[in-house]
């Protein structure tokens, strides 16, 4: 089949229309995507970041550590090999290396001498989880939050070798057995599946503060925007002292202590 | 040749062997049980059609989990216009209350063991 030049050009360029025409009909055919919806009531921020103040903590108090393993299903192996936490307490020299000295007990203020500091997942601003979890079972929303995705997550324990603070925790056993009183609402993990604090983007979600914070009968907790300049959390910073974990390290955490 | 018979009757037997899963189910007519799942459900019509949900559930539940976990999309429009929280467990479970005369069904039947419900909870099951 002989074909003239003039031929040849008129096919092929009516085969680069064709490409053309692809994203028009990809636009129109978008309608998968259509039926999906945020919450109306979901509580929106551009930075979530809480604030603490340990002051206000009570000596022996578990409410927020309690309420926060409760609802998210988090077991209790009952030996500190094997444990998993989200929320959970840690003295001021572990809180902050580096900050204790000598003296510290001497000149540190009457109220926070003894003080148990609530630590959690600081959702950093440039966590170094993320940087390097292999399959992005890990990343970081646009709200702040880093979040975990277990569905992908093979267990290879990297981004708890990269945090700083500690925050992640590994399924050694399968942990169904360990929960005390399974959650319906939030599903368990497995064996093999890394897990962390996600400040409640499930509770969020439904326009609901995190668990720990709506715990707190102190309000000791506070959970807000740091972008909004009239914000809570904005207005504790701007008025009070302090200070972040192990901010040299350049993650830039979002977890504030009042001191 | 030499040593026909044993030949042919090794190959006989090899292929009876062979074809063993064809001419069982033949004769003792077990594999042709298809399975009937039974659906007790509250409500009358699931999110989409019931011919779509037989053969793409599973990808609907793949799309939903991403949209929900990475995207943070947690509402659906069904097909008949509703909005539905997406949820395996208080969703779809809460509605199908029988995953083991439901899901289970099929599922054994074709061999597949998805690992959904090693995380997600399945409601106690209601009659």
């Amino acid at each position: 089949m002989e074909k003239s030049r003039r031929e040849f050009l008129k096919i092929a360029g009516f085969s680069l229309l064709g490409i053309g025409v692809q994203p028009i009909i990809k636009a129109f055919g978008q309608s998968e995507d259509s039926k999906f919806s945020k919450r109306p009531e979901a509580l929106v921020g551009k930075r979530w970041a809480m604030v603490i103040d340990p002051k206000k903590c009570k000596d022996d108090c578990r409410d927020c550590i309690d309420a926060c393993h409760r609802i998210h299903n988090v077991p209790d192996f009952g030996n500190p090999k094997d444990e998993v936490k989200w929320i959970w307490n840690e003295p001021f020299e572990k809180a902050f290396p580096g900050q204790e000295h000598e003296y510290i007990e001497e000149y540190i203020e009457e109220e926070l001498k003894g003080k148990p500091f609530i630590v959690l997942c600081n959702h950093c601003e440039n966590p170094a989880c993320v940087r390097v979890c292999p399959t992005k079972a890990t990343w970081k929303r646009e709200d702040g939050i880093v979040m975990m995705d277990y569905h992908r997550c093979i267990g290879c324990r990297f981004c708890m070798a990269a945090c700083p603070f500690g925050a992640r925790s590994l399924n050694w056993r399968d942990p169904r057995p360990f929960i005390k009183e399974i959650n319906p609402k939030y599903p368990t993990r497995m064996r093999g599946v890394v897990e962390k604090c996600n400040f409640c983007a499930e509770r969020l979600a439904q326009g609901l503060q995190p668990a720990c914070v709506e715990a707190c009968k102190e309000k000791a907790l506070v959970f807000g925007d740091l972008e909004d300049p009239h914000s809570e959390v904005r207005e504790i910073l701007r008025s009070n002292h302090t200070i972040r974990r192990k901010p040299q390290l350049g993650t830039n955490p979002q977890v504030y202590y009042i001191v | 040749m030499y040593d026909g018979g044993k030949i042919i009757t090794g190959l006989i037997i090899f292929f009876l062997l062979f074809t063993f899963p064809i001419w069982y189910n033949k004769v003792t007519g077990k594999a042709s049980a298809v399975p009937k799942p039974e659906i007790i459900t509250k409500e009358k019509r699931c999110v989409e059609p019931t011919e779509y949900m037989k053969e793409s559930h599973m990808k609907l539940l793949d799309t939903w989990r991403n949209k929900v976990v990475r995207e943070n999309m947690r509402l659906y429009k069904g097909a008949d216009g509703k909005t539905y929280p997406i949820s395996l467990t208080n969703t779809c479970l809460d509605c199908h209350s029988n995953k083991e005369k439901f899901c289970d069904q099929c599922h054994n039947y074709v061999g597949v063991t998805p690992p959904c419900w090693s995380c997600h909870v399945i409601p106690k099951e209601s009659s």
